[in-house]
């Protein structure tokens, strides 16, 4: 009698892997990586550095020790949550507090609802949340970008800071920006103060790029998410300039551009049709921009995708691809 | 911009390893078990017994009903039982075994094919030899085609859809027929034309056969009404559904027949049967099947008689490789492992995959990370994760609402899944399972 395996169809495999994905993403999140270097030199390196490592060695003790599974951190899944924790950080950040939002973020953002796959928030927003209300002064005292320049890093406010206090103090956005000298290249660019990984669009876009051509993710968050806040605030713009900042420094400012391409499209926490996505991109967009403009933080892209990460298995219950018909 | 199906889809490595190799005869075997049931709908009942002495083509199994097929003797000899035997489903089935002598073929079938033009039969005239030639869909569904060639009443066919698309990597024996047999082709496609009383025939054929679409555009200019169609490659297109949809742009409604867009699809193996039934009045006793795998030293494709072992036809192409880990009966995608090289070719059989010890087992299957590959792979729309999680609940009322049962099980969201989930097996359980409750509910 021969010894055939016997399975049922198909029996071939694309060979496609979580690994493939997950290592894709942060081959993707390099050249912004690499900005962030430039503009703020060795903190960028420590803060992502600790943030990476504290997310391994937490995920490695909760599974092999609270769990009692056989660990899977080198999935890569625990290695983008640390990167991208760390990318919302400002560079100067004492690297203790850094530990404990990776324990928050692996710990409860992602391990407490059974590890990968199975969290409703992404991990690193949780994190990253958890410091911002806790450690709200550390987490808002931005360097202004210098590099490796000896010089001590003096700290500054955000371009979105800036508009806000503007705002509260009847002056106008336009007239608070000219006074800070920040030219829209430079927003483009990145060099401007801002957690470390979130300044340098240009980077950014480069890895968006990068992950649609590798199909490790579709434009349709990112790209939804990007027209609705350009729509939003171009139409509060048009009402009343002096008030309300123009669109292009929205998408070019905070964490628009690190959310939009790499939390927001979180494979595990966004929704699973492309009609859904839109939603969700038009959800993140409205929410962010309403945060901004009419919230108490100047920054609102966290908590827009933490809300809409909410959502999405309501998204995914009344959302369906369509069907062959 | 070539046609293709608009929903999902993947493209598996083609692996056509045998697409430069000619039809070859198959010598005859010593003693062939022809199953009773090479069909969908009734097993045929025997019509000889134990010792009777038969020849190639005379009647054997006698359809049971209208949705049932006649089998053929497909070698001459003694019949040396009609006991039922362990079949590639691995159940015992009714079959019957003759021992090969000589090779002695019934008087009424033609040497030469006769010189009538296939336009000069009556539809009744041709699916009456259909009928009797015990023709079934050859692409690997085995419906009988006499029953597809018969709308149902209040139905109409308006144009006749040709499979020649062998979308399934490996596979060559249709990419071979159409290439060493386009004429006969494409007199088969009148035939079916006049039986169906349509008008317009497409042909699709996946652009990776461009070989075989010259040569078939050649004969068709010299018969009317008779498009080839080039399409995208693109996994599962020789899904009926799918074809139809790629070539016509419609779509066949949730758990419709093709008929209902107006379409009646049947796979090239089967029009040459249909041709070689009506002008040869031959019955379908042998087929062309392809032997590929990696390791095998000859892959090629050979005509073989219905009930010849596998055994035989690997020996033919190189013998079994030692390093083999799966036999599969079909393609990859959606052929059936088999427990042992010891089974009958059968009219459905299109292929026999050899694959090796380290393609053979699946790697471990993870969490899922919700990455949406196997719902924009899916060709029917549906949600294959979902379905899983339904599934592994027996949620079966849940499983009818998010449409399980227009899966076409072919495999595209196993496939794919990066985290090695296997969505299929679990969906096909839950599709037979939810299948199983509306017929009692109907009951």
């Amino acid at each position: 009698m021969s010894n055939f395996t016997i399975s049922p169809s198909p029996h071939i495999h694309s060979g496609d892997s979580i690994e493939k994905n997950m290592y894709g993403v942060l081959i993707a999140l390099i050249p912004a990586f690499i900005f962030s270097i430039v503009f703020f030199g060795i903190g960028a390196i420590l803060v992502t550095l600790t943030s990476v490592v504290a997310c391994l060695i937490f995920e490695f003790i909760i599974q092999k020790y609270l769990m009692k599974q056989r660990p899977t951190v080198w999935d890569g899944s625990a290695i983008i949550t640390g990167v991208l924790l760390a990318f919302n950080l400002p560079s100067s950040l004492p690297l203790w507090i850094v530990i404990i939002g990776a324990l928050v973020a692996i710990g409860i953002g992602k391990m407490s609802f059974g590890g990968l796959g199975n969290n409703i928030f992404n991990p690193a927003l949780v994190g990253r949340v958890f410091l911002l209300i806790s450690f709200p002064v550390q987490m808002t005292s931005w360097p202004v970008p210098n590099g490796f320049s000896t010089v001590d890093a003096v700290t500054g406010a955000t371009p979105l800071a800036i508009v806000k206090e503007a705002v509260k103090n009847g002056q106008s956005v336009t007239d608070a920006l000219a006074s800070t000298g920040l030219s829209s290249s430079n927003m483009i660019i990145g060099n401007m103060g801002g957690s470390l990984g979130e300044v340098a669009a240009i980077g950014l876009l480069l890895g968006f790029a990068y992950m649609l051509i590798r199909k490790i993710i579709t434009w349709h968050i990112p790209v939804t998410i990007f027209a609705t806040v350009i729509v939003f605030a171009g139409i509060l713009h048009l009402v009343n300039p002096v008030h309300f900042a123009d669109p292009l420094f929205h998408l070019f400012t905070g964490g628009m551009m690190l959310g939009a391409i790499f939390m927001a499209t979180d494979y595990v926490t966004s929704p699973m049709t492309h009609k859904g996505m839109i939603i969700y991109g038009v959800g993140i967009g409205v929410l962010t921009v309403i945060i901004r403009v009419f919230g108490a933080y100047p920054e609102g892209m966290s908590f827009a995708i933490l809300i809409m990460n909410g959502f999405t298995p309501l998204i995914n219950r009344y959302c369906k691809p369509a069907r062959f018909a | 911009m070539l046609k293709t199906f608009k929903i999902g889809g993947v493209h598996p490595p083609e692996n056509k390893l045998s697409a430069q190799g000619e039809i070859i005869t198959l010598p005859l075997p010593e003693q062939v078990i022809i199953p009773l049931s090479q069909h969908i709908g009734a097993p045929a009942a025997p019509t000889v017994k134990k010792g009777d002495t038969v020849k190639v083509g005379q009647l054997i199994g006698q359809a049971a009903g209208f949705i049932s097929a006649n089998i053929h003797s497909s070698v001459s000899g003694t019949v040396t039982s009609v006991d039922p035997v362990i079949d590639a489903s691995g159940y015992p089935r009714p079959a019957i075994t003759i021992k090969v002598e000589g090779d002695e073929w019934d008087e009424k079938i033609l040497k030469e094919p006769l010189s009538q033009h296939p336009n000069t039969f009556t539809k009744e005239e041709i699916i009456a030899a259909i009928n009797a030639a015990g023709i079934v869909g050859m692409g690997g569904a085995t419906f009988p085609t006499h029953v597809k060639l018969s709308p149902p009443p209040g139905s109409t066919a308006e144009v006749l859809i040709i499979n020649g698309v062998e979308c399934e990597p490996y596979l060559t024996a249709d990419h071979r027929l159409m290439l060493e047999h386009g004429k006969e082709l494409i007199a088969g496609i009148e035939l079916l034309m006049k039986a169906l009383g349509v008008k317009r025939t497409i042909v699709g054929i996946e652009n990776n056969k461009k070989d075989a679409i010259e040569e078939l555009e050649k004969h068709a200019k010299l018969a009317d009404g008779i498009e080839i169609c080039p399409l995208k490659i693109q996994y599962p297109q020789g899904g009926e559904k799918q074809l139809i949809q790629a070539t016509t742009g419609k779509f066949v409604p949730s758990g419709a027949l093709p008929i209902a867009v107006g379409a009646v699809v049947q796979n090239v193996g089967t029009v040459y049967a249909v041709y070689e039934a009506v002008m040869k009045r031959k019955p379908l006793f042998e087929r062309v099947v392809t032997v590929t795998g990696k390791s095998l030293k000859e892959p090629g494709n050979y005509l073989c008689r219905i009930g010849t072992p596998l055994a035989q036809l690997i020996e033919a192409a190189g013998g079994l490789p030692e390093d083999t880990g799966k036999v599969i009966g079909g393609g990859p995608m959606m052929g059936k492992a088999l427990t042992t090289t010891n089974v009958s070719i059968t009219k459905g059989t299109s292929g026999v995959l050899l694959m090796r010890q380290e393609e053979s087992s699946r790697k471990e299957n993870r969490n899922c990370i919700r990455c949406t590959k196997c719902v924009s792979v899916c060709p029917m729309g549906l949600e294959p994760y979902h379905l899983m999680l339904l599934g592994e609940h027996n949620k079966l009322e849940a499983l009818e609402a998010e449409k399980v049962m227009d899966c076409i099980e072919c495999g595209s969201c196993s496939y794919t899944c990066p985290a090695n989930r296997p969505l299929l097996d679990v969906i096909r359980l839950g599709k037979a399972r939810t299948g199983q409750m509306i017929r009692t509910r109907k009951n």
